[in-house]
């Protein structure tokens, strides 16, 4: 819940200019990106997500180091992506 | 016998923890204080604590939501998902976070229906679909979830959702910090500055700590080398009798926070003037609920809530633990009585909590794994200590 979870941004959703698309580690869903729209998102950014909304933009080696990080932490990690997988924002 | 996972650049960990040790000045000892409960995961899993010299302790501190939420709101959480309209939903983290009559799960089996979500976004979903029914969402969390509760209710007002409302438990780091400052139990040398709640309220709200209090703090990241760099950082500020605030993990962390976050959480929620944190007790202006404005979504307003106050079990030495005051394993109850299984503590629940986090790696025996680790590391600790002596290494 504290740790951010890093995201691939796949697409961005038209109809609601406040969500994108994201893949978290084969994972695709869509989360909010109005916290980090000043920074201009687009697809192939990663960032770092926290409850379904990303609070910042970050670079790929820092998104594989986050996900190293979550990674070592195992189980508690495993169930915020099983969230992360049933949650269905819109 | 090596318990800790060798990681990635152990041998760059090997050559800051000589140069920790070379800024070690004979005869003091240090304590710095992890705040971040994603820290204190780090540091057990990795073995940290033996890549540092004797003289530097680390203690771990109250940055767990989960691990600070007191068991009178656990009950009025669940006094409030009895109501046979309400349908609640909550972070899984917290589902099993004991209160006085049990937890989440207990009262499910009774007669509350209080979901695991991911996000308030869902829960704000689950209000859509189920119009007959009020969802509260159960909002825990600092200033890292905390956008995502004001968000949501942003949304929610705009979209003129009525059955919605939040159960408001967010907490603020700050105060929580100056709490420990004032707390006679503990003398500390210096912070390692929580991470990811550092990417919303920046590096500024940390400056009285430096300044006022003279403790240098550096926020940090959560590999295992940004932790010894954070360290290193530290331990050159003290030699060189500075007190500030550095940001080692500036690749994440923006100085002035994530602004548009801190509006947002200020357009729909205030400070309480107090809020009881487990452990820790009464600490002023250090939680938020929501704005008068947003009332008709403040579960707080819309049902009565008890506010009870529950003392904790009597077992249980979670608040020694969450100040830093006691190391998980000198509760008498770890791993006995309290495992991640029966947890009777918060900080035994969460997986940022330290007890669970010590647990986790069958930790047990401290002492032993940093004997057995001197012997690595011990020898480069060793010359680096020569040298500083020789004064060559900086
Ligand atoms: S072992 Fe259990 S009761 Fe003791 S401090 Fe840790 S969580 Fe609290």
């Amino acid at each position: 819940m504290c740790l951010g979870i890093p995201g691939e941004v796949i697409e961005l959703l038209t109809d609601r200019p406040d969500l994108a698309k994201v893949d978290v580690g084969g994972v695709k869903r869509a989360i909010n990106i109005a916290l980090v729209a000043e920074e201009g998102i687009g697809p192939g950014d990663w960032v770092l997500i926290h409850v379904g909304f990303a609070l910042s933009k970050i670079d790929e080696a820092e998104a594989k180091a986050a996900m190293d990080f979550l990674e070592s932490i195992g189980k508690a990690y495993d169930d915020e992506i099983a969230a992360l997988r049933d949650s269905r924002i819109i | 016998m090596r318990f800790v996972d060798e990681f990635r650049d152990a041998e760059k960990a090997k050559v800051l923890s000589a140069k920790i040790a070379g800024l070690c000045e004979p005869g003091r000892e240090y304590k710095f204080m992890e705040v971040c409960g994603g820290h204190t995961h780090t540091i057990y899993k990795h073995g940290l604590e033996d890549y540092l010299p004797e003289a530097i302790t680390l203690v771990h501190g109250p940055g767990c939501p989960v691990c600070v939420i007191p068991m009178g709101r656990i009950d009025d959480a669940i006094h409030i998902a009895r109501r046979p309209e309400v349908l609640m939903t909550s972070f899984g983290d917290m589902m099993r976070v004991p209160g006085s009559g049990g937890n989440f799960f207990d009262s499910n089996a009774e007669d509350t229906d209080i979901r695991m979500v991911y996000s308030p976004l869902d829960s704000l979903k689950i209000a859509r679909q189920n119009p007959d029914r009020q969802v509260v969402f159960m909002a825990i969390g600092f200033e890292t979830t905390t956008p995502s509760t004001a968000m949501t209710i942003l949304r929610a007002a705009e979209e003129g959702i009525e059955n919605f409302s939040v159960f408001c438990n967010h907490i603020t780091i700050i105060p929580a910090i100056k709490a420990i400052l004032d707390s006679p139990d503990l003398r500390l040398d210096g912070f390692i500055g929580p991470g990811h709640v550092s990417t919303v309220i920046g590096c500024r709200p940390y400056e009285f700590i430096a300044g006022g209090y003279g403790k240098p703090l550096v926020v940090a990241g959560f590999e295992p080398l940004d932790i010894l760099r954070s360290i290193h950082m530290l331990m050159v500020q003290l030699k060189e009798d500075r007190s500030e605030v550095e940001n080692q993990y500036s690749r994440v962390v923006p100085w002035e926070g994530n602004l548009k976050a801190l509006r947002v959480i200020g357009e729909t929620m205030e400070l309480r003037p107090y809020f009881e944190w487990r452990g820790l007790g009464f600490i002023s202006h250090s939680a938020l609920r929501l704005r008068e404005q947003y009332a008709s979504f403040d579960a707080e307003v819309k049902y009565d809530v008890p506010g009870v106050r529950v003392a904790d079990p009597k077992a249980c030495q979670c608040g020694e633990v969450l100040k830093g005051v006691l190391k998980p394993w000198e509760c008498k109850v770890f791993g006995t009585a309290c495992t991640p299984e029966t947890p009777i503590g918060t900080c035994m629940v969460s997986p940022e909590g330290a007890c669970a986090a010590y647990h986790n790696f069958g930790r047990f025996t401290r002492t032993r794994v940093r004997e057995a680790s001197i012997a690595t590391v011990g020898e480069l600790t060793a010359s680096a200590r020569r040298t500083t002596a020789e004064g060559t290494l900086r």
